[in-house]
């Protein structure tokens, strides 16, 4: 089989579009809604998510225009109480976590195995449909329901609310399915798909995400679901499950709710690790820097992030003991994440760096996952937290690990492959804008949550004291940057589907075995079984004698 | 030193510590965000000046094989884990202290519903709804319950939060160092008016809140208003006369004696404080929480020796009147009394007869 540096000298000059792919190969409406294949089910998510990200874009927009000034601005309480819902319940469950797993594993997992497809593509499909069923239950039962108990739909707030709640638990409940059966798929793909030559220690780190990922999805979604069908069962039975009068512990739901979102947390951020580990690899020419540190890491994330749920209940009343050894079990998460940012930077270290757009995601990501991180170590202390809990403190932070970390790497991913997916360019200059746009509108965002949090203003209020109000006001300046430079990227990658130039196999000459085949992909991925001689990311050619410098 | 804090403090927009939990906590906070900005901006420099120092001079250029030594590996792992450990040490300490009230604490009792904050003072004070009176330089518990969802009581100024649970007594307490008048939020969202449910900590003198005090208790002995309106009858006099009041309506004295005798409950006599033998085995301090948590849900933790026999007093007892009942039970508490468990239950009437 062809090195893929051979490949794009062939096309170097006159790069083409292969005839047939996996965009042409069938057409119609119906061929892609009956689709196995994993690249279109990955389009026809990134179709899906774009559209949930978008619509909890447009969500926030309001909220930061409602925070313009301390009191009533352009909406009225119960309205606002159900926006931050519907931009929690969006974003989170519609675009988080299906984003990188669901768009970039899917279309890139099978390819960087060598595979033609995943292990169960029929179940692929099944896990779509799952995801469209359950966000149309989610986003109209909210809509029609009023749903105002924010995403964490705390009891007995929840189970008390004359709202209507029962078709958004539902669809939360169904996208817990989507979930776990992509997991599964994904879990045995890589268990058993590899091809001839990929051992473990080949498997590139984006596949080590996805793989743990994975795992945390099997474990920890099926709670979630149980835990919101209780709510459920409470708000039509009435049986007191959370109902202190009649035994029961409303307590007991903030420790089932984050026995799953505290994972779940991961469940968005390993994947984003995954892509940054790719793409710095790919940009810097370089093997990565300690690739066996960052693969364990991220099973390291995944199991610690099990056992540290109840850092989010450190006022609840929890025993001083429970919270001291929450509090420790944080602080590992902190250590593997420390680890990885130490190998990236270092994998920069003696590169041969291009500077591309998704270079500037990079250099954003690695700041705010260090400021993101290290505000997680600050909440996880305790004594620091009685003050900064449920503040917008809390918002900032996990805003600079969700926006900061996670869609600072979906675009990463979003740039990098694009080629991959449609075998055309967007434009760089337009991207290297934008890019630096958000990077910069995202600082001007969060960064006065931070201060406000510090101030003591606390999260989800419609009305708050006048002497918040500056920070507000530069907080939604920065979110109006944000909007545009998303905005700009809308319409450059739109031009670029259909107007691009030619990218040819692999424009970046990445050494990731997904770029060994052609860009777009045929409909079964290679022509032939490739057989794996080398490690992933490696850019020595075969004999090739490079310096080794030891650090 | 005070200066470099202040300036930290007016770069955060922190507000002035008003508490003695303040201090410790801001000192920390500025250790680890200054940790986390050098960190951070060192972090992106570094990316940012690597992409100019090592960009691409041609293409397809080779690179180096850089490893990680072991030293470095130790580095990387053990660098951020001390930091972290450190951060973690501290804060706990000054954790448990802030979940640890001094003896001599006065307590106030806490009621929150939608949308507002009740206060009512032990022994013979006066309740208040919005405002707390307190005395700076004296330590103040807080035992506070929900009527109906999960609230917080914050006030960003003394550094203190704790959620207000339904169906249970959670407890804070903080010891305010400068008089003035201090914003109380609730941070934990409650509804329609989540943001609205605010209320204000008002620091006296010492001197100032005993007088304060004393005029309340007149008032409140000559034309008590009860604050409380729909939360149960209203009643003249101390909190521990109208428990007393209430143990007697309510019926509680049919099982629980006030002499020490045994009888279907335990009895009330140096009740409070005492650590009792669960039916499991396990043991329990009978404290604020633990009494009213026996008063909505009585067969949760059954004192060994005593059939699960009593009924649920959710509903039956407004918060007040739980809170009166708690106080009246503490005055049967005979000063410096060890522990003991209680005797077993005894099935006879008791001597204050049946009707």
């Amino acid at each position: 089989m062809s090195q893929p540096s051979q490949l794009s000298t062939e096309h170097a000059d006159k790069p083409v579009v292969p005839a047939v792919n996996y965009l042409n190969a069938d057409r119609g409406v119906w061929s892609w809604l009956t689709t196995i294949d994993h690249k279109r089910i990955g389009i026809m998510y990134l179709v899906s998510v774009l559209i949930a990200f978008l619509l909890g874009g447009i969500f926030a927009m309001a909220l930061r225009l409602e925070l313009l000034t301390p009191g009533p601005t352009i909406m009225g309480a119960n309205t606002y109480n159900r926006m931050f819902t519907l931009h929690g319940v969006v974003m989170i469950f519609l675009f988080m976590i299906p984003a990188i797993p669901g768009v970039f594993g899917n279309f890139l997992l099978p390819l960087m195995l060598g595979a033609k497809d995943v292990a169960f593509p029929r179940l692929n499909l099944l896990s779509l449909y799952l995801y469209w069923t359950g966000a149309t239950l989610a986003l109209s039962g909210m809509i029609m329901g009023g749903t105002d108990t924010g995403w964490t739909f705390y009891a007995p707030y929840s189970t008390t609310t004359p709202m209507t709640l029962f078709p958004v638990l539902l669809g939360v409940f169904i996208l817990g399915f989507s979930s776990i059966l992509t997991g599964l798929n994904f879990i045995v793909t890589v268990h058993t798909l590899r091809a001839p030559g990929m051992g473990w220690m080949r498997l590139q780190l984006f596949v080590w995400a996805i793989y743990a990922t994975s795992i945390i999805q099997v474990l920890a979604t099926p709670v979630i679901g149980l835990t919101v069908m209780l709510i459920g069962i409470e708000k039509v039975g009435h049986f007191g499950l959370f109902d202190p009068s009649r035994g029961g512990d409303p307590v007991l739901f903030q420790h089932m709710f984050w026995f799953y979102s505290h994972p779940a947390v991961y469940i968005m951020v390993l994947p984003s690790m995954g892509v940054v580990s790719e793409a710095i690899a790919a940009f810097s020419r370089k093997n990565i820097f300690g690739y066996k540190m960052i693969a364990y890491s991220s099973l390291g994330i995944a199991f610690v992030g099990f056992f540290a749920w109840g850092h989010h209940m450190f006022v609840s009343g929890q025993s001083s003991l429970d919270n001291g050894a929450f509090a420790a079990i944080s602080m590992l998460v902190g250590v593997f994440t420390a680890i990885k940012v130490f190998n990236w930077v270092a994998t920069l270290y003696k590169g041969a760096i291009a500077v591309k757009t998704p270079l500037i995601y990079i250099c954003g990501f690695l700041f705010f996952i260090v400021f993101g991180g290290m505000t997680g170590i600050a909440v996880a202390t305790v004594s620091l937290d009685v003050h900064w809990h449920d503040t917008y403190f809390v918002i900032a932070h996990f805003h600079f690990i969700m926006v900061g970390a996670v869609i600072m790497a979906f675009l990463i991913a979003l740039h990098y492959w694009f080629p991959k997916m449609f075998g055309r360019m967007y434009h760089e200059g337009w991207g290297m804008v934008a890019a630096s746009l958000i990077v910069l509108g995202f600082n001007a965002t969060f960064i006065p949550q931070f201060l406000l949090g510090n101030a003591g203003m606390p999260r989800r209020y419609y009305i708050y004291p006048e002497r918040f109000q500056a920070l507000n006001v530069a907080s939604t300046a920065g979110a109006s940057l944000l909007a545009f430079g998303f905005l700009i990227i809308l319409v450059y990658l739109i031009y670029a589907l259909v107007r691009g130039p030619i990218a040819g196999d692999n424009p970046w000459d990445s050494r990731g075995y997904e770029w060994m085949t052609t860009s777009p992909p045929p409909k079964h991925n290679f022509e032939e079984t490739p057989i794996i001689t080398r490690d992933s990311h490696s850019y020595q050619e075969p004999g090739e004698e490079v310096e080794h410098v030891v650090i | 030193m005070t200066a470099i804090e202040d300036l930290m403090r007016h770069m955060l927009f922190l507000p002035d510590p008003a508490s003695t939990f303040a201090v410790p906590v801001d000192r920390l906070h500025f250790f680890v965000i200054t940790v986390t900005m050098i960190a951070s901006s060192i972090t992106g420099l570094l990316a940012f000046i690597f992409f100019f120092k090592y960009r691409e001079r041609r293409p397809r250029q080779s690179t180096p094989l850089v490893i990680p030594s072991v030293k470095f590996e130790i580095a990387v792992i053990s660098i951020p884990l001390f930091f972290f450990l450190l951060w973690f040490v501290q804060g706990y300490k000054d954790y448990v202290w802030y979940t640890t009230p001094p003896e001599n604490a006065m307590d106030v009792y806490v009621m929150a519903k939608k949308w507002m904050w009740k206060f009512s003072y032990g022994a013979e004070g006066p309740n208040a709804i919005a405002t707390l009176h307190v005395p700076a330089n004296r330590p103040v518990r807080l035992l506070m319950t929900s009527r109906d969802v999960i609230h917080s009581f914050f006030v960003p100024d003394f550094r203190i939060k704790q959620d207000v649970i339904p169906g249970r007594y959670t407890e804070t307490w903080f010891e305010a160092t400068k008089p003035g008048r201090y914003q109380i939020l609730c941070s934990q969202y409650c509804g329609t008016w989540h943001s609205q449910m605010w209320g204000e900590v008002v620091v006296m003198e010492g001197p100032a809140f005993d007088q304060w005090m004393l005029e309340q208790r007149k008032g409140a002995l000559s034309a008590r208003v009860d604050s409380g309106g729909d939360d149960g009858p209203e009643f003249h006099g101390s909190i521990v006369e109208y428990g007393k009041k209430v143990a007697l309506v309510q019926g509680c004295v049919k099982c629980h004696s006030l002499d020490g005798e045994p009888h279907i409950g335990p009895t009330w006599l140096d009740l409070y404080d005492k650590k009792e033998v669960l039916e499991n085995g396990e043991t329990v301090i009978a404290d604020e929480a633990y009494l009213t948590d026996s008063m909505i849900d009585p067969r949760g933790k059954i004192v060994k020796g005593f059939k699960p026999v009593m009924p649920t007093y959710k509903g039956r007892l407004a918060a007040p009147e739980a809170a009166a009942l708690v106080e009246f039970i503490k005055s049967l508490r005979t000063p410096g009394l060890e522990a003991v468990p209680s005797k077993e239950a005894i099935y006879e009437p008791a001597k204050p007869a049946q009707h």
